[in-house]
C-alpha cells in the first residue's frame, strides 16, 4: 500500500511526464490549471491518465473544485 | 408538427407523454462504458410518481419552489417532473457554483425543497452559507452510501408516498421555473419562466429540430442551462424520444457515446466544438498524403452538393469514417451559450454535419434565432423562430442597434425586482442588451454587447466580438477583446481604445514572434477598429458552467490593474 507521499510523488510524477515538463518542476501545492497551463478538457484527460496509473476510478464529482496535486492525490488515496 | 395548444402546463403535456410513449425508451444512463439504466417513459412513471406523492405528502403545493442540484442524469428529470406534477416551481441550479453561491440562490428563491447529489451535499451541508437559507425545510440527497451522514437530509430513493398523486392543475401564466441567468454578477437575476415560455418554445424549436421515438440526445450541457433544459428534457419528452445521460464527461467516453448509442442531436458550447475541431484536423493532417488528397476531394464534393441544403445521406456516403465516428446517426449538433466562430460552424458542416447555430438568452426561453440550414450560413446566428418578434432598437446607419425581442417565450419578469424587470422589459419587448442587424435575407448578424464598445472619434461603434474573429486561433492559451473604457471606466466619450486581454500558455514567451502575429492581424482591420495594445493576465478567464466567458467577472478582475502600466503598446 502506498503512503499519502508516494501517491503524490507518482502524481507529480506523472504530470510532469503527461505535459513534458523538466523533472521537479511541479510542486504538491500547484495549482495546475494556472501551473500547467491546462483547461478543464484537459484536466479531464489528465484524470484519465491518473486512473489508468493507479487502477482507480475516480468520479468526476470527486475532482470537482479540486485544483492543486496534493488534494488530488489525497482523493486517489481514499480509492486506492 | 407538434401541438401542446391543449396543454396549461409542463407537467400536464408531460403526464400524456408519458402515457402516449409508455414502451418507448426515455431514459439511457451511462457511467464510463457500463450502462447503468435504461428506462422506458413507463419505467419513469413508475418511478416520479411515488416520489410526487410523497412530496405532495411533504407539503409542496401550487406555487411552492424546489430546487435541483444535480449533475445530468435520470433522477435530475424525474425529480423535475414530480415537481412540476405537484404544481411546484422548479429552481434548476448551477452544480457547478460554490456552496455559498448555491445557498444564496436557495435563499433567493425562497425554494422550501431542495433535491441533491450526495456529493454536493456534502460540501453544501458544511458551508457557512446554509444558516442563510433557512427556508430550505426538505433535502432530498441520491446515491447516498449506507453509511454516509446525511446531515438532516433524507435519501432521495426512500422518499416514496403511497398511493396515486395528484396532477396539481397550474395555469399558462404561472410560473413555471426561476431560472438564475448566468454572468450577471452580485445581485441575482432570477428570470420567472412560465408554463406559457416552455410550451410556445418548445413547439416553436422542434418544427425546426423536430424529434420522434427513437431519436437519442445526448446530454452534455448541463441540464439547468435553458438550452438542455429545453432540448434535453422538455423537447424529447413531448415527442417521446430518448435521453443520453453520461456520468462523467472524460472526452474518451463522451466520444465513444456517439456510436454506442447512436446520437441523433447533441448541444455544446463553441469551446468544446472548437475542440472538437482541433481533434479532427490533426486526424485528418495525419493522413498519408495520397489518403488526405482523396479526403480533400470528398469534402470538396461534399461541399457543393450541400451548397443549398444539407444532405444527410450523401454525406454518410462520402465521409463515411468520419460520420462513422460520430455514429452514423447525427443530424446536428446544436451549439449555443457563447459566440460560435464561422470557420468552426463551416468546418463542420462542410463534413456534412450541420451545426445549429442560434442565438439565445435565458430571459427569452432559451432561443430567439436559429439557422434553418435554408441554406447554411456560418455568418449569421439565423433568422428568428416561429412566433418571435424581433426588431432592431434604434439602429445607426448600418442598421445595428439593440435586439429586441417580443414574444410568447419572454420570461413574466425577475424575481423581486420589478425595476429590473422594468429596465429590461418595456412595453412588452425584452431588450436584449445586445446588438445587432438583420440583413437582407432575414438573418440576424449580431455585433457584441451593448455596453461593452467603443465609439471612434470618426463617430464609428466598434464592436469587440467583431473585433475578435480577426485573433481566431491566435497561438495563446485564451483572449478576449475589451473597450478600455469598459474595463476602467473614464467618464469621457472621447478616446476610447480597444485593448486584446492575453492568457498566454504555461511558459510561453510573450517575444517579439506573438507580438508581429498580433500586429498582422490587426493590420487586417480598418484603421478604426485596430486594438491599442495588449493586456496579459497569467490565470484562467472566469468562465460560467456553459464555458462562456464571464466578460463583466474578467472586466472587474482586470480593473485591479493599473491602467497605465497594464497595457502594453503594440
Amino acid at each position: 500500500m502506498r503512503t499519502l507521499d508516494q501517491t503524490t510523488q507518482e502524481v507529480l510524477d506523472l504530470a510532469t511526464k503527461h505535459f513534458q515538463l523538466p523533472a521537479g518542476s511541479l510542486a504538491p501545492g500547484d495549482d495546475f490549471f494556472k501551473k500547467l497551463g491546462i483547461d478543464s478538457l484537459q484536466t479531464l484527460e489528465m484524470l484519465s491518465r491518473l486512473e489508468n496509473h493507479f487502477g482507480i476510478e475516480l468520479p468526476d464529482y470527486e475532482v470537482q473544485g479540486v485544483s492543486d496535486f496534493k488534494t488530488l492525490a489525497e482523493r486517489i488515496q481514499s480509492r486506492l | 408538427m407538434l401541438d401542446l395548444s391543449k396543454y396549461q402546463s409542463i407537467g400536464e403535456a408531460l403526464r400524456d407523454a408519458l402515457d402516449q410513449y409508455a414502451n418507448e425508451v426515455c431514459l439511457i444512463e451511462a457511467d464510463r462504458d457500463r450502462e447503468k439504466e435504461r428506462l422506458t417513459y413507463r419505467d419513469f412513471k413508475e418511478r416520479a410518481h411515488p416520489l410526487a406523492k410523497a412530496l405532495q405528502d411533504g407539503g409542496l403545493s401550487a406555487g411552492d419552489r424546489a430546487s435541483i442540484v444535480m449533475t445530468n442524469q435520470s433522477k435530475w428529470l424525474i425529480s423535475a417532473y414530480a415537481i412540476f406534477y405537484s404544481g411546484g416551481v422548479l429552481v434548476p441550479l448551477d452544480y457547478k457554483l460554490t456552496p455559498d453561491e448555491q445557498w444564496q440562490l436557495l435563499k433567493h428563491s425562497g425554494a422550501t425543497v431542495l433535491i441533491t447529489e450526495y456529493p454536493i451535499w456534502r460540501q453544501l451541508s458544511t458551508s457557512a452559507g446554509r444558516v442563510v437559507a433557512t427556508n430550505v425545510r426538505t433535502v432530498l440527497v441520491t446515491e447516498a452510501p449506507a453509511n454516509g451522514d446525511l446531515a438532516g437530509a433524507e435519501r432521495w430513493e426512500e422518499f416514496r408516498g403511497t398511493g396515486e398523486p395528484v396532477l396539481v392543475p397550474r395555469k399558462r401564466p404561472d410560473t413555471a421555473c426561476i431560472v438564475y441567468s448566468s454572468g450577471t454578477g452580485g445581485r441575482p437575476k432570477g428570470c420567472m419562466m412560465t408554463h406559457e415560455n416552455y410550451l410556445e418554445q418548445c413547439v416553436a424549436l422542434t418544427a425546426i429540430y423536430p424529434f420522434w421515438p427513437g431519436v437519442r440526445y445526448l446530454s452534455i450541457l448541463p441540464t439547468n442551462h435553458a438550452i438542455d433544459f429545453m432540448v434535453g428534457f422538455f423537447g424529447p419528452f413531448t415527442c417521446g424520444a430518448a435521453v443520453v445521460h453520461l456520468r462523467t464527461l472524460r472526452p474518451e467516453y463522451v466520444r465513444e457515446a456517439f456510436p454506442k448509442y447512436k446520437i441523433t442531436y447533441v448541444s455544446l458550447v463553441p469551446l468544446v466544438l472548437k475542440n472538437l475541431q482541433k481533434g479532427l484536423q490533426a486526424r485528418f493532417e495525419a493522413l498519408p498524403s495520397g489518403k488526405r488528397k482523396i479526403f480533400n476531394v470528398l469534402v470538396g464534393l461534399n461541399k457543393a452538393l450541400t451548397k443549398n441544403r444539407p444532405r444527410p445521406g450523401f454525406s454518410r456516403l462520402l465521409l463515411k469514417q468520419v460520420h462513422e465516428a460520430f455514429g452514423g446517426e447525427l443530424r446536428a449538433i446544436i451549439v449555443g451559450g457563447a459566440f460560435t466562430e464561422p470557420q468552426t460552424l463551416q468546418f463542420f458542416y462542410d463534413l456534412g454535419i450541420p451545426v445549429a447555430n442560434g442565438y439565445g438568452l435565458t430571459e427569452a426561453g432559451t432561443a430567439i434565432t436559429v439557422n434553418d440550414f435554408k441554406p447554411f450560413r456560418a455568418d449569421t446566428v439565423g433568422k428568428p423562430l416561429p412566433g418571435m418578434e424581433v426588431r432592431i432598437v434604434n439602429p445607426a446607419a448600418d442598421g445595428v442597434g439593440e435586439v429586441a425581442v417580443r414574444s410568447k417565450t419572454v420570461m413574466a419578469g425577475y424575481l423581486n425586482e420589478p425595476e429590473l424587470t422594468a429596465e429590461a422589459i418595456v412595453d412588452g419587448w425584452l431588450l436584449t442588451g445586445d446588438l445587432g442587424r438583420f440583413d437582407g435575407a432575414g438573418h440576424l448578424q449580431l455585433s457584441g454587447r451593448k455596453k461593452n464598445m467603443i465609439v471612434t472619434e470618426e463617430g464609428k461603434n466598434i464592436y469587440p466580438e467583431d473585433i475578435e474573429t480577426v485573433f481566431e486561433s491566435l497561438p495563446v492559451k485564451e483572449f478576449c477583446v475589451f473597450a478600455a473604457n469598459y474595463i476602467w471606466p473614464k467618464r469621457s466619450m472621447v478616446g476610447e481604445k480597444l485593448v486584446l486581454v492575453l492568457h498566454l500558455e504555461s511558459g510561453q514567451p510573450s517575444g517579439e514572434e506573438l507580438r508581429q502575429d498580433i500586429n498582422t492581424r490587426n493590420n487586417r482591420l480598418l484603421n478604426y477598429k485596430r486594438i491599442h495594445g495588449v493586456v496579459l493576465l497569467d490565470e484562467d478567464f472566469p468562465r460560467t458552467a456553459s464555458l462562456k466567458i464571464k466578460r463583466n467577472v474578467l472586466a472587474e478582475r482586470l480593473a485591479q490593474l493599473d491602467c497605465a502600466s497594464a497595457i502594453l503598446p503594440l
